[in-house]
């Protein structure tokens, strides 16, 4: 079910702005709908039961047209625990496109099965196209090295949920900043809630683009550093967000063989850290995190990885104007912590 | 070296030296069909070195395109062989279907009937970017 524009920004708030909204990029939500869905997710997480019939009669495509395991999984899940249904495919070569047919008509096809869509594509910018071409809610579940808004609120919910707040915080991210589509969205989204210290650790070969850094010094209350050593700053870090040099943005072998294993967090590196440091991870890791380091209570990448469903529950429900039973979206208070009985 | 004077047309001055041609193709305006003449590399108290592009007859530029590729360029209207209006190209916030995302990894590589549109990303670097990958436009 859609909303027209007009019908969705009458009485304007958050919450109703959301109903029919498309999430391509992390800036087609304002912050305080950001806000909304890190309270959203506290909600259902403390109420599973009370929220599983949310979106009953509702259901979600998840067209997916490169692998994906975590992704897709997520999403549906996400529509499964709210009592909707998922219809989909993974892997292009099973999708009618292997047929040539356009983003663009495969989106028109499915918009008039669903309510929903969750589009994963190799090629930068198709979640655009896909949003484009449709009245119904699509939401980016990442396109090519582009975007993938649903991991950077993942990464919210984690530090929300570890600190209680997603801002006043030192945050360093480690590894591949070039072609890290997570780091730079998540970079671009603390800057919006200010008062946040990055750290960017990488090789020269792997630094942060410059458009990143332009927002960051566009941003009063922000500072960055650039290092190459993690060991020298680990110390000084709330956050360590980690990530992998992804095989599949390199067009040459060789510099991947090379860049590969330059940072790999392990326990000799954790001595170093502050006690109460989150580590965050994307995943999937390869071995730039060594599974040593997955007992130590800093560790928050699976965690990460049920934030990452909470809030895709919160979103999915958000954008189809379907309510929360019990959840007051304008309430200061309105997280219960308690299971309420279904 | 001296070009006459046209009487009805326009004058583009000041274009950055050596890229009158290419603001030409920016333009759409076909050198081989176009009564025009073209002056590269004449001297210019302002920036040194400028190129002239003088049109004759009745010709409607894009001043958009103008303002993306030649910013600094001025347009004088000849009416009458006088200059009746002068004219100054802005940095447009976007730009459609006049240049193509070089990024093979952009989804305007493979959609058909997509629209090349790119947006104003920084106008003191006159910086554009692919409105669906953000890759920066090259020039």
């Amino acid at each position: 079910m859609s909303l027209s524009a007009a019908q969705a920004s009458s009485n304007s708030s958050p919450s109703k702005d959301f109903i029919g909204k498309s999430v391509v990029t992390l800036d087609d939500l304002t912050t305080e709908q950001i806000e909304l869905l890190l309270r959203k997710a506290q909600y259902i997480d403390a109420n599973r039961k009370l929220v599983s019939h949310t979106c009953d009669g509702r259901i979600i495509a998840t067209l997916f047209y490169e692998p994906s395991t975590r992704t897709r999984l997520s999403f549906e899940t996400a529509m499964l625990r709210l009592g909707g249904q998922v219809i989909g495919f993974a892997g292009a070569q099973l999708a009618s496109v292997s047929k040539g047919e356009s983003i663009a008509d495969t989106l028109k096809t499915v918009e008039n099965f669903v309510d929903v869509v969750a589009i994963r594509h190799p090629k930068e910018g198709a979640a655009l196209v896909a949003s484009h071409a449709v009245n119904i809610p699509v939401i980016n579940a990442g396109d090519g090295g582009h975007m993938h808004p649903t991991q950077t609120l993942a990464d919210l919910c984690t530090l929300q949920s570890r600190f209680g707040r997603i801002n006043n915080l030192t945050v360093g991210l480690c590894g591949d900043l070039t072609f890290g589509r997570t780091v730079h969205s998540l970079i671009e989204t603390l800057c919006r809630f200010g008062n946040v210290n990055f750290v960017l650790i990488s090789p020269d070969e792997l630094k942060t683009p410059q458009y990143v850094i332009d927002r960051i010094n566009a941003t009063d209350s922000c500072t960055y550093v650039e290092v190459k050593d993690l060991v020298s700053v680990i110390g000084d870090l709330d956050v360590l967000y980690m990530t992998r040099v992804q095989q599949e943005r390199f067009f040459n072998e060789d510099d991947y063989l090379r860049l590969r294993d330059t940072y790999i967090l392990d326990e000799d590196k954790m001595r170093l850290a502050k006690k109460d440091m989150a580590v965050l991870h994307p995943l999937p890791r390869v071995n730039e995190i060594s599974v040593d380091v997955d007992g130590d209570p800093r560790a928050a990448y699976f965690e990460q990885v049920k934030n990452g469903m909470l809030m895709r529950m919160a979103l999915e429900c958000s954008v189809l104007g379907d309510e929360l039973p019990g959840f007051d979206p304008d309430g200061i208070d309105a997280v219960n912590t308690k299971e309420v009985a279904a | 070296m001296e070009v006459t004077s046209i009487s009805e047309g326009i004058i583009i001055d000041h274009v950055p030296a050596g890229t009158a041609l290419k603001v030409l193709n920016y333009l759409n305006i076909d050198p081989a069909t176009t009564r025009l003449a073209l002056i590269m590399n004449a001297t210019s108290h302002q920036y040194e070195s400028k190129d002239i592009i003088k049109i004759e007859g009745d010709v409607d530029i894009d001043l958009d395109v103008l303002g993306l590729v030649a910013r600094q360029a001025t347009v004088d209207v000849v009416h009458g062989g006088r200059i009746v209006e002068k004219l100054s190209p802005t940095l447009p916030e976007h730009v459609t279907n006049v240049i193509t995302c070089v990024n093979p990894r952009c989804v305007t590589t493979i959609e058909r009937g997509i629209k090349q549109r790119f947006h104003l990303s920084n106008s003191e670097r006159v910086e554009y970017r692919c409105d669906y990958c953000d890759e920066e436009a090259k020039l």
